[in-house]
């Protein structure tokens, strides 16, 4: 394998409180390494730019069957965003919804070496490993949906953790998946009726249990297992004025539970795009709708086992698509755009809407706000991370963007002035308090070092550490005289000049030379099945699904090529 | 000595069952008996078994017939064709597995291909309509568990999908759905009275080809408005009768076929049926499913989904992706002579396209792969025969409600057989190389 | 006694027509159970002719010899049924609409006796209008 040095360049790299300082990177064998250790390594002159480790997304939609609705449901998306293939680069295709090989090349872009698919229904997870495989260059996971299975719920009602983790860790093995996510907690069962739970209190009909009791039990759940991530959950009463509290609420059933874990998370729960989950009001009007994300991070910041991904609207026209089956309904009936609704049995549901964040609305740039406050009013830049759940609050391809409005006040208030409701945004929401601008160094906490440490992967991504996977970007961007031009900090974080990816070049001079090899990660939570739920899931195959037992299990080598178990050694 | 396969998956139609019973020979050569299946089923297992298959390409002769040919020979004459084509057709796809779509989609690509399934002949018009309005749906477990009233608009499950009915949608006794069939309300609408209309509790003998009237008025009714004395057939008393009848379901599911697809107007009518749906959603819990029929045409929708972001009528021409049902589908482009090629994997055109299609491709160069002898192979240059898939050999497929299930092989292919997978790598090579890629 | 009447004609699936196609369509099963068109009795009266007849049927687009059976999923009057293939596909309107898809379904067409042609097997039907 060949060897680099990085020469030169800023570095930023909180893991080593290394902040713009001019030095040596090195790549050996797939690692990083100390500078002294290569010997004819190719050089890469990195003089008067920016280099990082590879980036770490948490919670993006990236790659799966809602996914591939959304692709196959917009073909007008890709009318006027597509690239055609170039040398070993493929062709692309899709704005909000990019092609799986074109979200590979997208992330590489952006330098981003590592990407966690937000949520797979277990049923269809042979179609999301089959999309993992497809997407080039960046290692990815998925996470599992556990919030509404029919398995969980009858554990949980019944106080059975032990139960509950048998059967998450089964299920991890039997879709090879990452970690415990859990999705509008009891409500998407719900919507198999046509209801929904819009509270933590209110019972799933049947199963009579509560989305505390779901969210409570999962957290036990993960920790009983001792997984390298915590339990990853999207609220209840998603995009609802008025929603900041239950957010608060669910966010408590966290209280007085410590991490337990050999990989270096401290949090036990993480809550996924926080945004949509700050709202105050009764309605979306300007005079009326509210920002609560200073109600939300009082809260937040009182804590120290929580973590949170913002979820940021970037204006544009986007797609969403999220387990949140009723939400999904409710949002088609506002925009009366196409709806794609589909209940998974025994375990989930989606919906697909696509939708328009038009920056001369209120209410719009309300929600693009609350999702910069949130941000800009954390206390550890290590516990909060940059997302847009894509593309549910805007496309992946925008994290430039973002980054551009954490660092820029005066980017942000461009939005707020071309906006016709700029002043009714500035006073319904809290945005035009914060003059805050993040430095490079806090955004390498959010998208680097805490980003890894949350998904307990901080000993391999994140860092520039030697013995760390060699993932290394070098963006076109001089920390000594570009940082107050909003334009270059938005280019240079979508077009990395060099991009190495577990120690191969993947970007040469801005251009991608190569597929890479990924990798797809998984978790073998090891855990054998107790005999209740050997006896559960051995009837319900026969009686309840319409696959047989031995037909669910993803088996690694069809799908899985380069696999990447991360195996827990229970307490 | 026999051994017994369980779990086997079945690749004939959508309904894609995986609980087959193979009884193969000890040595794993020869496939002896099957159960579970349905008839079709039943009889694409026993017929791989046929002492007359062809096991080697063939290439036609100037006269007419064949010699055989090995596989390399064929990989090549399909490369070279492929890549001196400037606009090659590259059609079927449905009856393989998704790994060879998937290499498929890297030959179209680097060919300029014109990517199209057997949807276009099929669930296209479904394609367009979910384009246009969505879909509220769910996986045929719902069904099985939860629904108290079916529809089957334009389809007859009895013949298309004989397991449909007792796999999922109208016997099975499911979590929420203990009486099974006795439940279970069934609607029928099909301007014949069919062998699944007699299972039904209404048959709506709708005037063929005024399907799109018959749902207009399920809305109409719906909202207790005015209806005309009779529309396509139906008395507007039964169309209140069972308007009133699924409003008051309690989980109700519409799945529709090639009745509704088939006919004028096509994905309209398709197009309505997503609102008939969508309007019930206001009162209960409906969903509505399309009855694919190749066991993996879902599939190369989904692959062509992940690769290109289209589902079929997928023009590479132009070095990206671009669709347009009507200027992009096969039946179009060959009519119009806008394809210069024929490849064929995975489905038999010559029989299921209209003859007029087939008479354009007999006049162009034309490579087919299939284990069959088929009508396609009347108007193909080269035949390649391969390993059936789910049988020989297995690989992904994909359920008429998008479920993935990975088939199994049961039994070896006859000596030297390639499989599709196989053969389309050899063709990507070659083609790789003449490009010099 | 007419000798020619005007159908509607639809095609599709059947049990017979999936088996066979499974079996090999060159072989004469495949032919049997494709190569017919389903008519109601009154139908089959006004041709004059008995169950098992072959007849002509004609659109504006082809004609095909098939054999007129009694309809099996019937009645229903105006309507003619043979099962998809190349028999059905000789004489369906081709017509997209711009659209993609043929019509499978509802193409007006005449059906006459034809009682001394053979029907074809599904390799020869096409052989016999390249």
């Amino acid at each position: 394998m060949a060897e680099y040095i990085i020469k030169n360049g800023f570095v930023v790299d909180p893991t080593q409180g290394i902040n713009c300082e001019k030095m040596d990177v090195a790549v050996k064998d797939g690692k990083i390494v100390n500078a002294s250790d290569v010997k004819g390594a190719k050089v890469i002159d990195a003089s008067g730019k920016l280099v990082m480790a590879g980036a770490v997304d948490v919670h993006s939609h990236c790659a799966g069957p809602k996914v591939n609705v959304g692709r196959n449901l917009r073909p007008e998306e890709k009318l006027n965003c597509y690239d055609p293939a170039k040398g070993v680069k493929r062709m692309e295709a899709g704005f909000s919804v990019p092609t799986a090989i074109s979200s590979g090349y997208i992330f590489a872009k952006m330098g981003y070496g590592f990407a966690m698919e937000a949520a797979m229904p277990p049923l269809y997870a042979r179609h999301t490993h089959e999309e993992m495989r497809d997407t080039p260059i960046i290692d990815e996971a998925a996470l599992p949906v556990f919030g509404n299975n029919w398995f969980v719920m009858e554990y949980l009602k019944n106080n059975e953790v032990e139960n509950t983790a048998s059967y998450i860790s089964w299920l991890l093995k039997m879709t090879k998946g990452y970690g415990i996510k859990c999705v509008n907690p009891g409500g998407s069962e719900a919507w198999g009726w046509g209801m929904n739970c819009l509270t933590i209190d209110d019972p799933v009909p049947f199963f009579d249990v509560t989305p505390k009791q779901i969210i409570t039990g999962l957290i036990e759940a993960n920790e009983y297992l001792r997984l390298p991530h915590s339990m990853h959950v999207h609220s209840n009463s998603l995009g609802e004025p008025g929603n900041y509290q239950i957010t608060i609420d669910s966010l408590k059933c966290a209280e007085g539970i410590k991490a337990d874990n050999d990989f270096g998370r401290e949090q036990v729960l993480h809550h996924t795009h926080l945004q949509f989950h700050s709202y105050g009001g009764e309605s979306y009007g300007s005079k009326n709708f509210e920002s609560k994300s200073k109600e939300v991070m009082n809260y937040f910041n009182s804590t120290e086992n929580l973590t949170f991904d913002i979820g940021q609207v970037t204006l544009d026209e986007t797609t969403t698509m999220t387990a949140d089956g009723p939400f999904e309904y409710h949002l088609s009936h506002m925009n009366n755009l196409k709806w794609v609704n589909k209940d998974v049995e025994l375990e989930t549901c989606a919906g697909v809407v696509p939708f328009i964040y038009n920056p001369n609305s209120f209410i719009g740039v309300a929600q693009w706000a609350i999702g910069l406050e949130l941000a800009l009013q954390c206390k550890d830049m290590t516990k909060c991370y940059l997302t847009s759940d894509a593309p549910n609050a805007g496309p992946l391809r925008r994290y430039p963007r973002v980054i551009k409005w954490l660092m820029s006040l005066k980017a942000r208030d461009e939005i707020l002035d071309a906006c016709k409701y700029g002043e009714s945004v500035r006073r319904q929401c809290y945005i035009g308090e914060f003059d805050r601008e993040l430095t490079l160094y806090e955004l390498a906490q959010m998208n680097r070092e805490g980003a890894a440490r949350m998904l307990g992967l901080s000993n391999m991504f994140g860092s520039l550490k030697p013995g760390m996977e060699g993932d290394v970007v070098v963006y076109p961007l001089n920390p000594e005289s570009d940082l107050d031009d909003g334009e270059k900090i938005e280019h240079a974080f979508g077009n990395a000049e060099y991009f190495i990816k577990k120690g191969e070049l993947i970007i040469n001079d801005s251009e991608i030379i190569s597929n890479g090899s990924k990798r797809t990660f998984w978790v073998n939570a090891g855990k054998e099945l107790t005999p209740q739920v050997e006896r559960d899931v051995s009837e319900r195959f026969k009686k309840y699904y319409t696959v047989t037992r031995n037909n669910y299990e993803v088996k690694e080598h069809h799908y899985v090529p380069n696999e990447y178990m991360i195996e827990v050694n229970a307490a | 000595m026999t051994k017994l396969i369980t779990d086997v998956v079945c690749p004939f139609c959508g309904t894609l069952c995986d609980d087959l019973e193979v009884v193969v020979s000890d040595d794993g050569k020869e496939l002896l008996e099957v159960n579970n299946a349905c008839a079709i089923g039943a009889e694409k297992f026993l017929h791989s078994q046929a002492k007359d298959r062809l096991t080697r390409p063939r290439m036609r002769n100037e006269d007419g017939s064949w010699r055989e040919v090995s596989y390399d020979e064929a990989a090549e004459f399909t490369a070279q064709m492929l890549a001196k084509s400037k606009k090659p057709l590259m059609y079927g796809w449905s009856s393989t597995n998704c790994e060879s779509q998937v290499v498929g989609s890297h030959v179209a690509e680097l060919v300029g291909g014109q990517l199209d399934n057997t949807a276009t002949v099929c669930h296209g018009s479904t394609l367009i309509a979910v384009q246009d309005v969505g879909v509220p749906s769910c996986t045929l477990g719902e069904i099985k568990n939860r629904a108290d009233m079916v529809v089957f608009w334009g389809c007859n499950p009895a013949h298309a999908h004989p397991r449909h009915m007792s796999r999922y949608s109208l016997f099975p006794r499911g979590f929420f759905t203990a009486k099974g069939h006795r439940g279970r309300s069934v609607v029928v609408v099909d301007p014949r009275p069919t062998d699944s209309a007699n299972l039904a509790d209404i048959h709506l003998q709708v005037e063929q080809g005024r399907d799109y009237e018959l749902l207009s008025a399920l809305r109409v009714a719906f909202r207790n408005e005015q209806l005309p004395d009779v529309v396509a057939g139906v008395p507007k008393e039964t169309i209140y009768e069972v308007a009133e009848k699924m409003k008051n379901a309690r989980f109700g599911c519409i799945f529709f076929g090639m009745g509704v697809t088939h006919s004028l107007s096509k994905n309209h009518n398709i197009d309505i049926a997503i609102q008939v749906t969508r309007d019930l959603n206001e009162f209960t819990k409906w969903s509505i499913m399309p009855m694919r029929g190749h066991y993996n045409v879902t599939g190369a929708g989904e692959v062509w989904g992940w690769q290109f972001g289209f589902p079929f009528c997928v023009d590479l021409s132009r070095g990206f992706a671009r669709y347009n049902p009507g200027e992009s589908s096969s039946n179009d482009l060959l009519m119009r002579e806008e394809v210069d090629s024929v490849f064929v994997l995975g489905s038999d055109p010559g029989a299921h396209f209209p003859f007029s299609s087939v008479k354009k491709m007999n006049a162009l160069p034309c490579v087919v792969v299939d284990p069959h002898i088929t009508p396609s192979t009347v108007v193909a240059d080269l035949h390649v025969p391969v390993a059936f898939v789910g049988v020989e050999v297995g690989g992904c497929a994909y359920r008429m409600d998008s479920v993935p299930i990975e088939t199994h092989k049961v039994v070896d292919a006859p000596e030297g057989m390639l499989t599709d997978e196989e053969f389309l790598k050899l063709v990507l090579g070659r083609i790789k190389e003449i490009k010099g890629v | 006694m007419a000798e020619k009447i005007e159908l509607n004609l639809i095609s599709g699936r059947t049990i017979m027509q999936g088996v066979t196609m499974e079996g090999g369509k060159e072989k004469p099963a495949y032919r049997d159970a494709c190569g017919i068109i389903e008519l109601n009795p009154e139908d089959l009266k006004k041709l004059g002719i008995w169950h098992g007849t072959n007849v002509r049927v004609a659109s504006q687009y082809g004609w095909v010899i098939v054999k007129a059976i009694k309809a099996t999923q019937g009645p229903h009057p105006g309507l003619g049924w043979i099962p998809m293939g190349p028999w059905a596909n000789r004489v369906i309107d081709p017509n997209t609409y711009s659209m993609g898809m043929p019509t499978f379904k509802g193409v007006p067409v005449t059906v006459e006796p034809a009682p001394e042609e053979k029907v074809l097997d599904s390799l020869a039907v096409l052989e016999e209008m390249l």
